[in-house]
């Protein structure tokens, strides 16, 4: 069997559009959130989306809602704890987070729902519906284009929240707007990849990114770019496989990284090995 | 937006009311400083390690809101003034990340947002600027260069050159001496004697007691208080600076000090550290050079004779 012949089927080259859209979003975000430093922030948000989902399916909300509020409830409760207390940050993430996705656990487990755990934790990109299709079309929309917008301002706070203010740049606003839209990113992205992976996709393609080069735009460019490709290589290998769509995105993304890692022309370990050579054989050559 | 084509007001004032500054630690940072500084100077700011010279740059941009006192700049309060652009800050080396993917020509023109739309395209007068401050500091032909890539000396100038695309008119720089070669230290002070014939007031703090009065014309003495300010000459003497340091200050004794026949001796004293202060006998200032400062060696010899 040909590797693309999956393609013939609706409801493949359905999972690849949304999966690319998905993946293109949290790419572009994955830049911001690995130069500010704020993997575990990810991680945080997309478990603690768990217990505001289930409320929200109690309450008959639209589960993207439950998830936002869930997700922001993480971070203010966070940044307060920490602001009281002596505690450092990444320690306070820690607790709260595994907190509310134990109580989402506990929630879910005392409820009957058609929520489907495993896929909340590992996502259903093969049988997304077309109305959270279109959710992912319309948030990935915006939050690019509003990123893509103010993309110089969020790297000058993200590099010298300093002189940003001195310049008086909203620095605060524009800090929390980064979060609603990582939080935004994490609800919408659940449904196709689940809480457990979508992290991967917020951190994975810009780590990626940074090993290939030393400009922010080409960053983002090299960021979405290996994050689509790597999308669509993991659904097809994952009909062929017989896999689990989420897992084997990200496992190509995994090895988009290890490749670049190794033989990235800039940062990648050959080429500092290279350079290391290089300069101890002429060391006069080095200033 | 209120950027108005119109040139800044010709005198500057920067004054320091009695702040106190006191973190969410509890710790009592600062306590009841005062100070003036008016437009055409080069202020140093010199303390101990901790003495609360970062935490005083901060009140004065406003990140730290004192707990008793004020900051006024031209008579308004801070926030009016960082609306208009007024004050630029050089940061500590410590403070950036010096990985970031951004180029000299990038934080160059990162001190030119303000005067920009909010999509932040530069137009021809915001290249201009970044390319004529990149020039200033000789900078220029490393335009392409990602941060890291660049050498202590040329670091520190890629941030001033960002000051200078502001056009800041109130200059605060946090030991900007530090881990930067003499060359590069004396074409930072060419630099900041321009910008002081320009009227800007600059704010420097700095451990490299040997330059200060070479190109100070005022001094801060900190001690999580303001213990003396005002003119060189009168508050940088051998007293105030064992009072604000302590005995943490190396000293170095000459029987034969040659302050008054500098004519046919000379003292030298070489460290490979930071510069040293050298004083005279009498607890004069000694200077580096002596050009343009006859008359102050002239009136010296005076009150000493
Ligand atoms: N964010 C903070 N929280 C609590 N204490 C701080 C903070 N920043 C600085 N300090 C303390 O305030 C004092 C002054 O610090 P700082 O202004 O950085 O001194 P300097 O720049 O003169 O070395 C130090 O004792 C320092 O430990
Ligand atoms: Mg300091």
């Amino acid at each position: 069997m040909n590797f693309f012949e999956p393609l013939q089927f609706e409801f493949m080259r359905h999972a690849l559009l949304t999966g690319s859209v998905v993946a293109a979003l949290c790419a572009v975000l994955s830049c911001f959130v690995v130069l500010k430093g704020w993997s575990l922030m990810g991680d945080a948000i997309s478990h603690a989306v768990l217990p505001g989902i289930v409320l929200a399916y109690l309450a008959g909300w639209p589960l993207a809602v439950g998830a936002f509020l869930s997700g922001l409830l993480c971070s203010a409760a966070t940044g307060y704890i920490k602001q009281n207390s002596r505690i450092k940050e990444d320690t306070v993430l820690g607790v709260v987070f595994t907190g509310l996705f134990a109580f989402g656990l506990v929630l879910h487990s005392r409820t009957e729902s058609e929520l489907h755990l495993d896929h909340i934790l590992f996502g259903h990109l093969l049988g997304i519906t077309d109305s959270v299709a279109r959710q992912v079309y319309g948030v990935g929309t915006f939050v690019v284009g509003l990123v893509l917008v103010l993309r110089r301002d969020l790297l000058l706070v993200c590099f010298d929240p300093s002189h940003a203010r001195v310049l008086a740049l909203p620095v605060k606003f524009l800090t929390y707007l980064l979060l609603a839209l990582l939080v935004l990113a994490i609800v919408v992205s659940l449904q196709a990849v689940g809480i457990i992976l979508v992290i991967a996709m917020l951190i994975t393609p810009g780590c990626t990114a940074y090993l290939w080069t030393d400009r922010f735009d080409q960053m983002m460019v090299i960021s979405v770019a290996t994050a689509v490709a790597s999308t669509a290589l993991g659904i097809l290998a994952s009909f062929h496989l017989d896999g689990d769509s989420a897992s084997c995105i990200v496992l190509a993304q995994s090895l988009a990284f290890a490749a670049s890692f190794l033989f990235a022309p800039k940062h990648g370990w050959l080429a500092s090995k290279r350079r290391a050579a290089r300069n101890s054989a002429f060391p006069s050559a080095v200033s | 937006m209120s950027d108005s084509p119109d040139p800044p007001a010709p005198l500057l004032h920067l004054e320091v009311q009695q702040v106190s500054v006191v973190y969410s630690n509890g710790h009592h940072a600062l306590r009841d400083a005062t100070f003036a500084l008016s437009g055409g100077t080069i202020c140093a700011l010199v303390g101990v390690n901790g003495s609360g010279k970062s935490t005083l740059f901060k009140s004065i941009m406003g990140f730290l809101r004192p707990s008793a006192g004020q900051v006024r700049i031209n008579g308004q309060p801070v926030a009016a003034a960082l609306k208009q652009h007024l004050v630029a800050y050089v940061p500590q080396a410590e403070e950036v990340d010096w990985q970031f993917p951004v180029s000299v020509w990038d934080v160059v023109m990162m001190g030119r947002y303000g005067a920009m739309n909010f999509l932040r395209i530069p137009r021809a007068a915001d290249k201009a600027a970044v390319e004529d401050s990149l020039r200033r500091v000789s900078m220029w032909d490393f335009r392409d260069r990602q941060i890291g890539e660049l050498s202590g000396g040329q670091k520190k100038r890629v941030f001033l050159a960002r000051a200078l695309a502001q056009g800041g008119r109130i200059i605060l720089l946090d030991e900007p001496f530090t881990g930067v070669d003499v060359k590069t230290e004396e074409a930072i002070i060419d630099l900041l004697r321009e910008l002081r014939t320009a009227g800007c007031i600059m704010l420097v703090s700095t451990h490299n007691l040997g330059s200060v009065p070479e190109f100070c014309d005022q001094v801060v003495l900190l001690n999580r208080t303001v213990l003396a300010s005002g003119p060189t000459a009168d508050v940088f003497t051998e007293q105030n600076l064992t009072t604000a340091f302590g005995g943490v200050l190396r000293q170095f004794h000459f029987e034969h000090s040659t302050i008054q026949e500098h004519d046919g001796r000379t003292v030298r004293l070489l460290t490979d550290d930071e510069r040293p202060l050298v004083f005279g006998k009498d607890g004069h200032l000694e200077y580096k050079d002596r050009e343009g400062r006859e008359d102050l060696v002239r009136q010296r010899e005076e009150q000493g004779g």
